[in-house]
């Protein structure tokens, strides 16, 4: 994986550069939004994380271009403007998404993950989606285990598609309450933990390989191993 | 009792116009009216002594003098030029008010008006007073007061010479009516001026109330006015208005400093939160990786604060309208509720909502409102939390949207201990937290939030007793109002400009806790 990162905050660059190469990314860094934009263009990257505010051109600047030429790069934007409008702003710019300064490495890394895995070309528009022997129909809302069907509230339901789509990856709180409840939000407990229990004795509880698991420090992840 | 409408409408506006026993106003008009009262009365006490008794010192007087003149008849002419002389006084007013009466020694009358002596014995400088029958032409006889005197002339011959003191006691009545009269009035004039004159201080008065009342409630913009003349209320007011700047700027201060170390102790820490996460990923020793996690989580709770600190501060520099759009309240009461229910059942707690006016068919589109849909639902979402948080195992919690045509109020009750009355005010401010509750996780920030939320609503927020337990109102006005009812929200910039930059809600990308917090908490 090759991940371009723009971000005049030379410390927080050190940090990221250490941190992608612990997962064994390879990093490029410009400090500045010009040379960020000369290597973005100059280069194939499969991802980007740009920081909104930048010497000499800004990131909504360089994520446009990059748009208007057709450079189809996921970008992750990063910013310490994290209301809903700037938000907003920085999608319509053609940002695939947003995190909020500060921020913890393992979140930055679950949704860059996400991002590379929605840039992965898979034109038909999915209809069925399994893991191991867990299986979600998603025409007919129907989910089922080794062939035992298994009932889901809409809202659990919706869940388990999220962490099936994102099979194999981690996906954080933060995630999940953006992408499954849909509202941008701090909750004050970690009101997910109990909904991914409550998922859990569903579709793990009578069978032996567990699916659903908790990745410490970070989230959750779906995957049979 | 059918009382007239005049006087119904006097009532009402009596105790419009807070003119009741306890009132400043109705205690001052008392006691102006007593004081005036008291003055008036000694003032026509002494006018009626000096008028009613200048008038019976001068019948004795006279009295007196035609007793002295009689005599000295009686010593110049002897008995027949006296007898004469009072036959002809008899003469000149026979129905008149003056009595005579000349007896012999052994009482026998020689000549006079009286047909016997009084029964009265005269005092020691021979004054008597007694009641008289005297026969007036066609009419029954009328009892008259009279006042005599008796003198003693040479010969032992007993003279009586006397006044009929009705004249005097008619003078005497009228003179203590118009005093009673003068008294009724004086008194009536001086309560009317009495409530006049308070009635404007009352007045002056109740509209300080009124603004302390509307500061009290959260208003620091509102001053008192002034009337313009530099009277003592004036005074007052400038000295109240300066007072309540310095207030105003204390507290703006204490946010800046808070909101300020807030935004610079966050860089810090979330760079020691890197190096930690860091520290982590290269550490081989499970049980170091554990604490590394430990500190983590602990970073993120300061994290957390400071965060939730700084959102609250943008969120009262009210730059977040941006986001405001049209909204139905209760798909978003339901999503609470749905988000918080596997929290609740955890303890065995049931959390309904209930939607009032949105729902029925006819009233389509009533319940709508004009509102930030996210800070909506972080601020319901925080008072779902407390609720949980505070509910005893087994507890009810209702989720309850009310709508009418003016506003939209949306309520978070639940059936647990509830607040008390004199804590309620300050389970607002930041920081704050109940005793009781100090064990609980949180750091008393979440009802902060709600009341910015509330504020950038141009909301009020309210805690009630829900007997038992607590209930929370957000009383929200209608899309059309709102625009034009946000005061404070656009000119209260100072506490957000301060701020070097600006910070969203960033407190959930720190949520993931590396520890989660121990299950078995004591709520």
């Amino acid at each position: 994986m090759r991940v371009l990162v723009i971000e005049d905050d030379a410390q927080l660059c050190g940090y990221l550069a250490k941190a992608f190469g612990e997962i064994g990314a390879s990093v490029d860094l410009a400090e500045n939004g010009r040379d960020g934009l000369f290597l973005a263009a100059g280069n194939r990257y499969d991802a980007m994380v740009v920081d909104r505010m930048l010497p000499e051109l800004d990131g909504l600047a360089i994520i446009r271009t990059l748009r208007a030429s057709g450079n189809p790069t996921p970008v992750l934007i990063l910013s310490a403007l994290g209301e809903v409008d700037h938000r907003v702003e920085g999608l319509r710019a053609g940002g695939d998404d947003y995190l909020v300064k500060p921020f913890a490495f393992s979140e930055l890394h679950a949704r860059i993950e996400a991002l590379l895995r929605r840039a992965t070309p898979g034109d038909a528009p999915v209809t069925h989606l399994s893991v191991a022997d867990l299986e979600l129909d998603l025409l007919k809302r129907e989910v089922q285990r080794a062939g035992q069907p298994i009932a889901l509230q809409p809202r659990e339901f919706k869940l388990l598609e999220y962490l099936m789509r994102h099979a194999g990856q981690v996906v954080t709180r933060t995630m999940l309450l953006e992408h499954v409840w849909d509202y941008h939000f701090d909750p004050q407990t970690n009101v997910i933990d109990v909904h991914i229990s409550r998922l859990r004795a569903k579709i793990d509880k009578d069978f032996e390989q567990p699916l659903l698991q908790t990745v410490r420090g970070a989230g959750y992840m779906l995957r049979a191993d | 009792m059918a009382l007239p409408a005049s006087a119904r409408r006097a009532w009402r506006w009596l105790r419009a116009s807070r003119f009741t026993l306890t009132s400043s106003t109705f205690r001052l008009a008392l006691l102006y009216m007593l004081l005036v009262g008291v003055s008036v009365a000694i003032l026509l006490g002494f006018l009626y002594w000096s008028t009613a008794g200048y008038m019976a010192r001068q019948t004795d007087a006279t009295i007196g003098a035609e007793i002295q003149g009689l005599a000295e008849q009686y010593r110049r002419r002897g008995l027949a030029g006296l007898s004469t002389l009072i036959a002809e006084r008899i003469a000149r007013n026979p129905q008149g008010a003056s009595i005579y009466l000349l007896t012999q020694p052994n009482g026998t009358p020689i000549i006079g008006n009286l047909d016997s002596w009084p029964p009265v014995a005269p005092d020691g400088e021979g004054w008597v007073q007694f009641r008289t029958q005297q026969a007036s032409a066609g009419k029954a006889s009328v009892e008259h007061e009279t006042r005599a005197k008796v003198f003693r002339l040479r010969g032992e011959l007993r003279l009586l010479v006397g006044r009929d003191a009705r004249e005097l006691a008619a003078i005497r009545k009228l003179v203590l009516d118009a005093i009673s009269w003068g008294l009724a009035i004086t008194v009536g004039l001086a309560l009317l001026g009495g409530w006049l004159m308070s009635a404007g201080i009352a007045r002056r008065l109740d509209i300080i109330n009124q603004v302390s009342r509307e500061i009290m409630q959260g208003d620091l913009t509102r001053r008192v006015p002034s009337a313009g003349t530099g009277d003592d209320f004036d005074q007052l007011a400038e000295n109240l208005n300066r007072m309540l700047e310095r207030i105003e700027a204390l507290m703006l201060s204490i946010r800046q400093v808070s909101d300020n170390i807030a935004h610079d102790l966050r860089t810090p820490l979330s760079r020691l939160r890197h190096r930690l996460e860091l520290l982590r990923g290269s550490m081989r020793d499970e049980a170091a990786r554990t604490e590394v996690e430990v500190a983590i989580g602990d970073a993120d709770e300061l994290l957390s604060a400071f965060n939730a600190l700084l959102r609250i501060a943008r969120i009262e520099a009210g730059s977040r309208r941006a986001a405001f759009a049209d909204l139905d309240p209760l798909p978003l009461l339901r999503d609470v509720a749905e988000l918080y229910e596997p929290l609740a059942a955890e303890s065995r707690q049931a959390i309904e909502v209930e939607g009032a006016g949105g729902d029925s068919g006819n009233d389509r589109g009533a319940c709508r409102l004009h509102a930030d849909r996210d800070l909506l639902f972080q601020a319901l979402a925080n008072l779902v939390d407390n609720a949980i948080k505070h509910t005893p195992d087994g507890g009810r919690i209702r989720l309850r949207a009310h709508c009418t045509s003016e506003a939209v109020e949306l309520s978070v009750s639940d059936d647990g201990p509830g607040i008390p009355a004199e804590l309620r005010d300050k389970v607002l401010q930041r920081f704050f937290r109940i005793d009781e509750s100090r064990a609980a996780p949180g750091h008393g920030l979440g009802l902060s939030l709600v009341q910015a939320v509330a504020q950038l609503h141009g909301a009020t927020l309210s805690l009630e007793d829900a007997a038992p337990g607590l209930r929370v109102r957000l009383h929200l006005p209608k899309p059309a109002r709102v625009d034009f009812n946000l005061p404070g929200c656009w000119d209260r910039a100072p506490a957000g400009a301060l701020l070097g930059q600006p910070v969203g809600p960033a407190a959930s990308r720190y949520g993931q806790q590396a520890v989660p917090p121990p299950k078995g908490v004591p709520r």
